[in-house]
């Protein structure tokens, strides 16, 4: 899960992390508003939306007077912001980040995220502040710096030192950084964070340290014992295909292709798409239906996938193993008439009452093409949307 | 012989009262499983389908002699279950419940840390030794004993592999699913040191998928160390990065962890990988004749 970034730096203004006073606003009214109540000016307009590279894309902007400030958030609001990674739809912007400018002296980077090769929380740095970190990673690695976490002691003071040292940062400086990363791994703990970016963490001319900007990536198994962020979800920035997956417990992520794919298990899924890619379909759906799918579930997947106008044909793969085939074949006949079914359907069955399965099939009077075997089933559903097309 | 578990094995279920854990102790005992109990705190002294039902692992070990342990304990006390196991000092945890918090499984690698305990898992199918014993939710007659050992991160998947194989007429030492976890108990690398030292396994068949670096760790040692023939099929190359494909694991983030990328390096490490996941017991019959 996401949020925004005036969410996010209000979480970290909890955990004692210097972030530059702002507030958000949902109108230009507001957002004058709040520019005079936070004092001085300049102030910087930024759009709020789950995406990254919004200054490039006209999402932030530099404000002398609350005017201005009210005339830029007049024109952020209701516009449709396009960034590398929002895709060529862009993503309307609903709310902005009204806050303080600051006098920049450097720009640096710092993030933290579960490491898998260790197991462990793992700090990162750079003095490559305000770059895609990815790319510094490629091109520069030896400007990139790396404390683990040990579970038991946390952060220490020497690992933050070191930090500060690698980053450059002398005097005064070294104590707010050590004080800021404590802060930062203090938050990442408190909520369960899966990833906690600060890109750029600016030192000012005044000598202080701020995070200019948050971005938080939160475990989503984790969400249950944290209610006040799952508060936070913007439903607005997601696929709503997938939020109503989400509400039957189905694994659902939407792509590009046309042939929509309901599976079970993940595994499977991604190796479904994967062959159907391989023999020259295009996949429009990872769907894992889970290891206990209902004829309810098998139901809401098909209207799930059926709901995306791409689809042009649909592939079931299911291994049977503790889920019996004959109950998934009752599943998806009954989900093939309540939805009026009217693009091609091929089902591949295996496993546990693999037979009885079949026979439902058959005896459904439904246009349902049988398939033996995962690459059989490929090639007949590929054929059957390419001929379609035609 | 086999890796992990055979006919031996004494296995106990850590939440046997809960309506899943049951279940799969019903059909791991039908499979001629020893499954010798059960652990439910609060309901200790009582027995549930002939399984007697312990308050914690230490008294179910002391009474049923249990070598391992599978857990189907809901997510939110799945950790300390986990835990609870280690520090009883069983030989083999393998923890089936799926949706574990991330940071609770890095205190529970901590806590495993000089202990003696395997863990298998979380988020898994469990392991099995065909013909032997069976431990998780796998269906077990697709399963035949034989000299094929696989390990996957995925549950079907690895079900889809074993099928292959059986139609062939080839049969499975022990198959292992570590799970789709990002913070696990045994990676594809553990599993393959443990094929390699098995006598009885002769190939070896590994599933993964995108997100990490676990499959290409394994590919190294192969390279290094392994004398069998290893097969690999890798899922997720149609996965766009940044999504969460099902698993919690599978994720590829910073332009990491891609399918094609893995593909190459196990490639370059001589291992034949399948095209297609209709293809993986084709890719090993390349490289091994039975």
């Amino acid at each position: 899960m996401n949020i925004h970034e005036y969410q996010a730096k209000a979480i970290l203004r909890k955990f004692g992390v210097p972030v530059p006073d702002g507030h958000v606003a949902y109108n230009s009214a507001g957002a004058r508003e709040w520019a005079k109540r936070l004092g001085d000016g300049p102030w910087v307009v930024k759009a709020q939306i789950h995406a990254g590279g919004r200054g490039k894309g006209g999402g932030v902007k530099l404000a002398r007077t609350p005017d201005e400030v009210r005339n830029i958030s007049r024109e952020m609001l209701g516009m449709i912001l396009r960034t590398h990674q929002t895709g060529a739809e862009g993503k309307l912007v609903t709310r902005v980040l009204v806050e303080k400018g600051c006098n920049i002296a450097n720009e640096l980077y710092v993030s933290l995220l579960v490491d898998r090769a260790t197991s462990k929380v793992t700090v990162m740095a750079s003095t490559e502040g305000g770059m895609d970190i990815e790319e510094v990673a490629a091109k520069t690695p030896e400007k990139i710096f790396i404390e683990t976490v040990d579970p038991l002691v946390g952060l220490t003071a020497f690992q933050c030192r070191n930090i500060a040292s690698s980053l450059g940062l002398t005097g005064k400086l070294v104590s707010k950084a050590s004080s800021l990363l404590q802060g930062l791994y203090t938050t990442f703990v408190a909520c369960d964070c899966s990833l906690l970016e600060i890109n750029p963490l600016v030192v000012t001319a005044e000598d202080n340290l701020l995070a200019l900007d948050a971005k938080f990536g939160f475990d989503d198994n984790a969400i249950f014992r944290h209610p006040k962020i799952a508060d936070m979800r913007d439903y607005d920035e997601e696929d709503p295909k997938e939020i109503e997956a989400s509400q039957f417990d189905l694994s659902y992520i939407s792509l590009s292709g046309n042939i929509g794919c309901l599976v079970n298990g993940a595994g499977l899924a991604m190796a479904t798409m994967d062959i159907i890619k391989h023999y020259g379909g295009d996949p429009a759906n990872f769907l894992d239906v889970g290891g206990g799918a209902t004829i309810e579930r098998v139901t809401e997947a098909f209207k799930i996938i059926l709901s995306d106008k791409n689809v042009k044909g649909i592939l079931v793969n299911i291994f049977g193993g503790i889920m019996k085939c004959d109950i998934i074949a009752t599943g998806v006949v009954a989900a093939a008439r309540q939805v009026s079914l009217s693009v091609p359907l091929v089902v591949r069955l295996e496993g546990t009452n693999v037979e009885q399965g079949k026979q439902i099939l058959a005896e459904s009077g439904l246009d349902i093409v049988a398939a033996d075997g995962m690459a059989d089933a490929a090639q007949k559903i590929v054929a059957a949307v390419g001929s379609d097309a035609k | 012989m086999s890796i992990l578990i055979d006919k031996n094995t004494k296995v106990i279920t850590q939440g046997i009262t809960g309506a899943t854990g049951l279940f799969h102790a019903q059909g791991a005992r039908e499979y001629g499983t020893q499954m010798v109990g059960g652990v439910t705190p609060g309901k200790g002294g009582t027995s549930i389908d002939g399984f007697p039902v312990f308050d914690t692992v230490k008294e179910a070990i002391e009474k049923t002699g249990a070598t391992a342990s599978v857990i189907y304990v809901p997510p939110p006390f799945a950790a300390d279950s986990i835990m609870e196991a280690v520090d009883a000092g069983i030989e083999l945890v393998c923890c089936i419940t799926e949706g574990i918090p991330v940071l609770d499984m890095v205190k529970v690698k901590h806590f495993m840390k000089g202990k003696k305990t395997r863990l298998v898992g979380p988020n898994c199918p469990g392991v099995i030794t065909p013909g032997e014993c069976k431990i998780g939710i796998m269906p077990g007659y697709i399963h035949k004993p034989g000299k094929i050992g696989v390990v996957s991160r995925s549950g079907t998947l690895t079900y889809e592999a074993v099928w292959q194989l059986t139609s062939l007429g080839l049969g499975q030492s022990t198959c292992v699913g570590i799970g789709g976890d990002p913070v696990n108990g045994t990676n594809h690398l553990d599993v393959l040191r443990l094929f390699q030292a098995d006598p009885d396994t002769e190939a070896v068949i590994m599933i993964g998928e995108i997100g990490g670096t676990s499959e290409e760790e394994a590919a190294r040692f192969v390279k290094d160390y392994m004398t069998k023939p290893v097969a690999a099929y890798i899922a997720g190359v149609t996965a766009p990065p940044g999504k969460r494909m099902g698993h919690a694991g599978a994720i590829i983030s910073g332009g990491k962890g891609t399918a094609t990328e893995k593909v190459a390096i196990l490639r370059e490490c001589g291992i034949s990988v399948a095209d297609s996941p209709a293809e993986m017991a084709q890719a090993l019959m390349k490289v091994y004749k039975p």
